[in-house]
C-alpha cells in the first residue's frame, strides 16, 4: 500500500485546471471577509455534477441528474467562526456572504487587510481515465441489467434484486487568506448490488459495493457479475443461518472485512477537535502503547483511487499518509485548518466537508490496518472457538468512553480451527482501547472497502482497510442464542 | 412563498403536449449557532433553495420516468434539468403505474407549524440561549467535566409543487432547537449525554429542561459497568421507543411491500403485537415535528391507522404504489422525499401509538426485574427491517425490585421485531412528540437477550 503520487500517463492533470472563480475576484471577496476585523478567511467553490440509476424490481426505475454549484465562506475572529454560504458564485453573490459571514464573526479591530494569492503548484494524484460522466446513460443501464440478472441466476431463492449505480464529478477551489490558491477535480463511481432471499426462516438480505475515486475504468477491474453474485451469495447463505450467539467471543476479522472496526475502534478518537474538547480516550496518549505491538493505522487521502482519496483536503491542504499508530504507539492526530492553528501543529490535509453549504471539520479520509506476518489460514486454524466476520456492515463510536458497535453481515462460527454454519446479523460491541490492545494475530493479506462516514450531519466517502486479524477477550457478539 | 409557488408554475408551462410534468421546489433558511466554554464557536446562516424535476413519459405498453435536480435557480439552470429529466426518461422501463399524482378529494387541513416571529427573533438572543444552556449544564453538578457542544439552531423551510395533472399546493414551517451534550466524571470513568428542547418558535424551547436532561443522562451512568448476559425484559426511555418506531413504520410502507422487502407482506388483518399495541402515521397533528398538510407529491396528509389493538391494518401508500397494488389501495398521502434532490418514496411523517395509563416509575415497578435502556448505538448496523433480526449496542441502567439500579454500559440488547412487538408489556402514559419523524414513550417490552461479560 504504497503512497502513489505519480498520475497514470492518461489521467487529467487537474489542480492547475480552470478556475470556477477568477483569483483576482477570491482576493477582493476574501479582503470584503476580513474587514471586520476576522483573523483568517476562506472562500470554498464548489461544482457537482452527478448521474445515478436505479433498478429495482426487474425495472430501470429511475435515472437521476443533478447539478450544484455554490461558495461557503469563513471568517475565523478569535476562537469564533462566522460562515455563510450561497449559490450564487457571481462576485456579487460572493460578496454578500463574506459579508454576512463577517458579521457573524465579528472581530475586534477591523480595517483593511489585502490579500495575495499564491497558486499552489502540483500535479493532481488522480487517474482518472474516462470521467463517468461522459459515458452515454444507455451504458450504465446495461450495467444495471446485468448485475440484476447475474444476481437471480445465483438461486430461484433470490426474489428481489436492487442494483445502484452512481458517478459524480466534483469540482472544488479553495481560497484563503494565507495565500492559499488550490483546486481539485474529484470523480467517482460506483456500483452496488443489494439482493433479497426467501426461505423457510423468513428473509435475507445480501449486499456488495465497488467504489472507486476513479471515472468508468473502474468496471476495468471491478467485475459486475462477481459484484451481484457476492450480494446473491451473502443472502442465500443466511437462510441457513443460526442465531449468533451472545458473550464475549474470540473474533476472526476476514480481510477488508473489518476496517470500519478500526475505523470507529480508533480513528474518530484521533480526530483532533474531539481530542482537543475531552471528547477521546486517546488524549493526551500519543508516546504511548494504545494497542498491541505489530498493530500499525495509517490515514492517507493521497492513496490513489481509493474512495476516500482527493489531492487536497476541502480547506487546500494537500492531502497526505499520516500514521496514526506505529507498532501499537499513538503517533499522532488528525488535523484540519482550525485545530492546527490553535495548538500550533502542522496541518494533515483531513480537513473535509461534505459540500459548500457545511464546514470543514477533521474527517478520516482512507484508514488502514497495515498487513502483518501470518498466514490467514493460520490464524483461522488455530483458532478454538470463534467467530469469522467475513464482512462488517457499519458502525458507530462513542469518542468519550470509546465504546463502539459495528454490525455483521457475513459471519461464521469457527469450532475448533474450522468455518462451521453462518450466522444470522448481528451488531458487536466493544471499547477502543480495549480492543487494540486484544489484537493477538495479524495476517500478511490485505483489502480495503468503501462507505459513507458521517460526523456532526456531514457525509463524506471513506474507505478501511484491514489484512486477516484476530481479537481475543475485547469483543462482544450481541446474538440471541445462549 | 408566492416566488416558489411562480417558480413551479414557469416550469411545468414548459411541458409539451406529450408528457406529464412536476416540480417540486423548496427554499430552506437556517442558523446555527455553537458555544463552547463561554464563547461562540460557530455562527453560520444559510439559505438554500432547490428545484427536483420529474417528467413522465406516457407510451403504448406503459410510462417511463425521469428526474433531475439543480440547486440554481435561473431559467437556463431550470430548463437544463428539464431537458434532463426528459432525457433521462427516456431510459427508464415502461411500466403501466408509474405516473404522477392527481388531485384527490382530501382537502388539506390547515397546520399551525409556522412562526413569523421566528424571522425577527435576534442572533444575540440565539447565542444567549445556547450560552445560557452550557452555563447551565455546568452549574448544575460538580461531576460534569465538561461540554462538546451547547447548540442552538432554527429553520424556515417553504415547499411549493405544481404539476401537469393539475396539482398546485404549497406550505411552510419553522421549527427551533437547542442541544447540549455532557461529559461527566473523571477521566477514568467518563460518561456521557445529551439533552435537548425543541419548538417551532424560540419561546418553546425549555432551556433549563434540555440543560437538565443532559446532566441526568451523563452522571446517572457514572461508574457504569459491563453487565452478565441473560435475557430479561427491557424498558425503553421514550427518545429510544421513537427510534424503534421509525424503524418499524419503514417496515409498513407500500413499496417494501410490493417489492418483497417487507415482513409484514401479506399479514393485513393478522395479530402482529399484543392487544395493548396500535401504531398510527398523525401528519396532521400540529404538535407532531413532522406534520405537514401535504406530501411530497402535493396531496394532502392524512391521518392513518398501521396498526390497531395489535392487528395489522396496512400499510403507507403513494401514488404509484397504491396504483401497483390495484383494488382499493389509494394513496395515503404518504409520498416522502429526502429534500429536491430526491424522487418521492413512500413513508411516514409522525408515527405515534396510543399511550398507556402508566408512568416510567410506574412500569419500571411493575417490571419488577430487567434493564432501563437510555439510549441505543448502531440502529443502521445491527437492525435488518427485512428479516426482522434487531441487535443494537446499549447503555442504561439495572431495574431491581421494581427500582433503578446499577448503571450499565458496553452491552447488546437482542431480539427480533416480529418478537418484539409480540412480548410489549406496557406502554407508558408519557408520550410526547420529538424531533424527526416519530414521538416518544416508555416502552417495556420482555424476552430481550442482553449480551455482556
Amino acid at each position: 500500500m504504497g503512497n502513489s503520487t505519480n498520475a497514470h500517463p492518461a489521467a487529467t492533470l487537474t489542480l492547475a485546471g480552470d478556475d470556477l472563480v477568477p483569483s483576482d475576484t477570491l482576493q477582493r471577496v476574501l479582503a470584503e471577509a476580513l474587514r471586520t476585523g476576522g483573523d483568517f478567511a476562506e472562500v470554498f467553490i464548489e461544482d457537482r455534477a452527478s448521474s445515478s440509476a436505479l433498478f429495482d424490481d426487474g425495472r430501470v426505475e429511475e435515472l437521476t441528474s443533478g447539478a450544484e454549484r455554490g461558495a461557503g465562506i469563513r471568517v475565523i475572529a478569535g476562537d469564533t467562526t462566522g460562515f455563510a454560504h450561497t449559490a450564487d458564485i457571481s462576485e456579487s453573490g460572493l460578496l454578500a456572504a463574506a459579508v454576512a459571514a463577517a458579521a457573524a464573526a465579528k472581530g475586534g479591530g477591523g480595517g483593511v487587510k489585502s490579500v495575495e494569492l499564491v497558486r499552489r503548484v502540483g500535479t493532481s494524484i488522480h487517474q482518472v481515465v474516462t470521467p463517468s460522466i461522459d459515458i452515454p446513460k444507455l451504458r450504465k443501464v446495461e450495467l444495471l441489467q446485468r448485475a440484476d440478472a447475474a444476481a437471480r441466476a445465483a438461486g430461484s431463492a433470490i426474489r428481489q434484486v436492487t442494483a445502484g449505480y452512481g458517478d459524480s464529478r466534483r469540482r472544488i477551489q479553495v481560497a484563503n487568506s494565507d495565500g492559499v490558491l488550490a483546486a481539485d477535480e474529484q470523480i467517482r463511481t460506483r456500483l452496488m448490488v443489494q439482493c433479497v432471499a426467501l426461505g423457510d426462516t423468513g428473509m435475507q438480505t445480501g449486499y456488495d459495493v465497488a467504489a472507486k475515486t476513479v471515472g468508468w475504468e473502474l468496471f476495468d477491474t471491478a467485475d459486475v457479475e462477481a459484484i451481484a453474485s457476492k450480494a446473491a451469495a451473502r443472502a442465500l447463505t443466511k437462510l441457513n443461518a443460526r442465531p449468533a450467539p451472545s458473550g464475549v467471543t474470540t473474533i476472526v476479522l476476514n480481510q477488508g472485512a473489518g476496517g470500519t472496526m478500526f475505523h470507529e475502534a480508533c480513528g474518530h478518537g484521533l480526530e483532533a477537535d474531539l481530542v482537543l474538547k475531552d471528547t477521546s480516550v486517546f488524549k493526551g496518549r500519543v508516546g504511548q502503547q494504545v494497542a498491541a505491538k505489530g498493530v500499525t493505522i495509517v490515514d492517507d487521502g493521497s492513496y490513489a483511487r481509493e474512495w476516500g482519496t482527493s489531492s487536497i483536503d476541502d480547506e487546500g491542504h494537500p492531502t497526505q499518509r499520516n500514521v496514526l499508530i506505529e507498532d501499537g504507539v499513538l503517533t499522532d492526530y488528525m488535523w484540519d485548518y482550525r485545530h492546527a492553528v490553535k495548538e500550533g501543529h502542522a496541518q494533515s490535509g483531513n480537513g473535509r466537508r461534505q459540500n459548500y453549504q457545511s464546514l470543514p471539520i477533521v474527517r478520516m479520509t482512507n484508514t488502514y490496518l497495515l498487513a502483518g506476518h501470518e498466514q490467514p489460514d493460520d490464524i483461522i486454524a488455530s483458532t478454538a472457538d470463534g467467530i469469522y466476520c467475513a464482512k462488517l456492515g457499519g458502525g458507530q463510536v462513542n469518542t468519550a468512553t470509546g465504546d463502539f458497535v459495528f454490525g455483521m453481515v457475513e459471519a461464521y462460527r469457527i469450532e475448533n480451527g474450522r468455518l462451521a454454519e453462518p450466522l444470522r446479523d448481528a451488531n458487536l460491541i466493544g471499547n477502543g482501547p480495549n480492543v487494540l490492545q486484544a489484537i493477538d494475530a495479524i495476517g500478511n493479506d490485505f483489502a480495503t472497502g468503501v462507505g459513507t462516514c458521517g460526523k456532526d450531519g456531514q457525509g463524506v466517502p471513506v474507505s478501511d482497510g484491514n489484512p486477516t486479524l484476530r481479537v481475543v477477550g475485547a469483543i462482544t457478539v450481541g446474538g440471541t442464542a445462549a | 412563498m408566492a416566488d416558489l409557488q411562480q417558480l413551479v408554475s414557469t416550469v411545468i408551462s414548459w411541458a409539451s403536449d406529450s408528457e406529464q410534468v412536476e416540480a417540486y421546489a423548496a427554499h430552506s433558511r437556517d442558523a446555527d449557532v455553537e458555544v463552547y466554554q463561554g464563547g461562540i464557536e460557530t455562527l453560520s446562516t444559510a439559505e438554500t433553495d432547490g428545484v427536483g424535476i420529474r417528467v413522465v413519459l406516457p407510451g403504448p405498453d406503459g410510462n417511463r420516468q425521469g428526474f433531475a435536480y439543480t440547486g440554481s435557480l435561473d431559467t437556463e439552470s431550470l430548463q437544463a434539468c428539464l431537458r434532463e429529466a426528459r432525457d433521462n426518461a427516456s431510459f427508464g422501463t415502461p411500466d403501466p403505474f408509474l405516473g404522477l399524482a392527481e388531485p384527490d378529494d382530501v382537502e388539506p387541513v390547515s397546520l399551525d407549524i409556522y412562526r413569523d416571529s421566528l424571522a425577527s427573533f435576534p442572533t444575540e438572543a440565539k447565542i444567549e440561549m445556547a450560552m445560557e444552556l452550557e452555563r447551565l449544564v455546568r452549574a448544575a453538578d460538580s461531576r460534569i467535566r465538561s461540554l462538546r457542544s451547547a447548540s442552538y439552531g432554527d429553520g424556515l423551510l417553504e415547499v411549493a409543487i405544481a404539476s401537469t395533472t393539475g396539482i398546485s399546493r404549497q406550505y411552510r414551517r419553522t421549527g427551533v432547537s437547542v442541544a447540549a451534550y455532557a461529559i461527566a466524571g473523571s477521566e477514568d470513568d467518563t460518561q456521557t449525554g445529551f439533552g435537548y428542547s425543541v419548538g417551532r418558535s424560540a419561546d418553546e424551547i425549555d432551556v433549563p429542561k434540555a440543560a437538565a436532561m443532559a446532566v441526568e443522562r451523563s452522571t446517572r451512568l457514572l461508574g457504569a459497568t459491563k453487565p452478565t448476559s441473560r435475557r430479561t425484559a427491557i424498558v425503553f426511555d421514550p427518545y429510544v421507543t421513537a427510534s424503534l418506531l421509525s424503524i418499524l413504520g419503514g417496515t409498513l410502507n407500500a413499496e417494501s411491500v410490493l417489492k418483497g422487502r417487507s415482513l409484514f407482506a401479506d399479514r393485513v388483518g393478522e395479530t402482529v403485537a399484543v392487544n395493548g399495541f396500535s401504531l398510527i402515521d398523525q401528519p396532521t397533528n400540529p404538535l407532531a415535528f413532522g406534520a405537514t398538510p401535504i406530501d411530497a407529491e402535493g396531496l394532502a396528509t392524512r391521518e392513518l391507522a398501521l396498526i390497531s389493538g395489535g392487528v395489522l391494518q396496512g400499510f403507507a401508500h403513494n401514488t404509484v404504489t397504491a396504483r401497483r397494488m390495484g383494488g382499493a389501495a389509494r394513496s395515503t398521502g404518504s409520498s416522502v422525499r429526502g429534500g429536491f434532490k430526491s424522487t418521492p418514496g413512500v413513508g411516514c411523517r409522525a408515527l405515534t401509538v396510543l399511550p398507556g395509563t402508566l408512568s416510567q416509575a410506574e412500569i419500571i415497578s411493575q417490571v419488577g426485574t430487567g434493564v432501563l435502556v437510555q439510549s441505543v448505538s448502531g440502529i443502521h448496523s445491527g437492525v435488518n427491517p427485512v428479516s426482522g433480526d434487531f441487535s443494537v449496542g446499549a447503555e442504561g441502567l439495572l431495574i431491581e425490585n421494581g427500582q433503578l439500579g446499577a448503571p450499565i454500559r458496553e452491552f447488546t440488547i437482542a431480539s427480533t421485531i416480529q418478537r418484539m412487538l409480540m412480548e410489549i408489556l406496557a406502554v407508558g402514559a408519557d408520550l410526547e412528540w420529538l424531533p424527526g419523524g416519530s414521538s416518544g414513550v416508555t416502552l417495556a417490552i420482555d424476552g430481550i437477550s442482553v449480551s455482556g461479560a
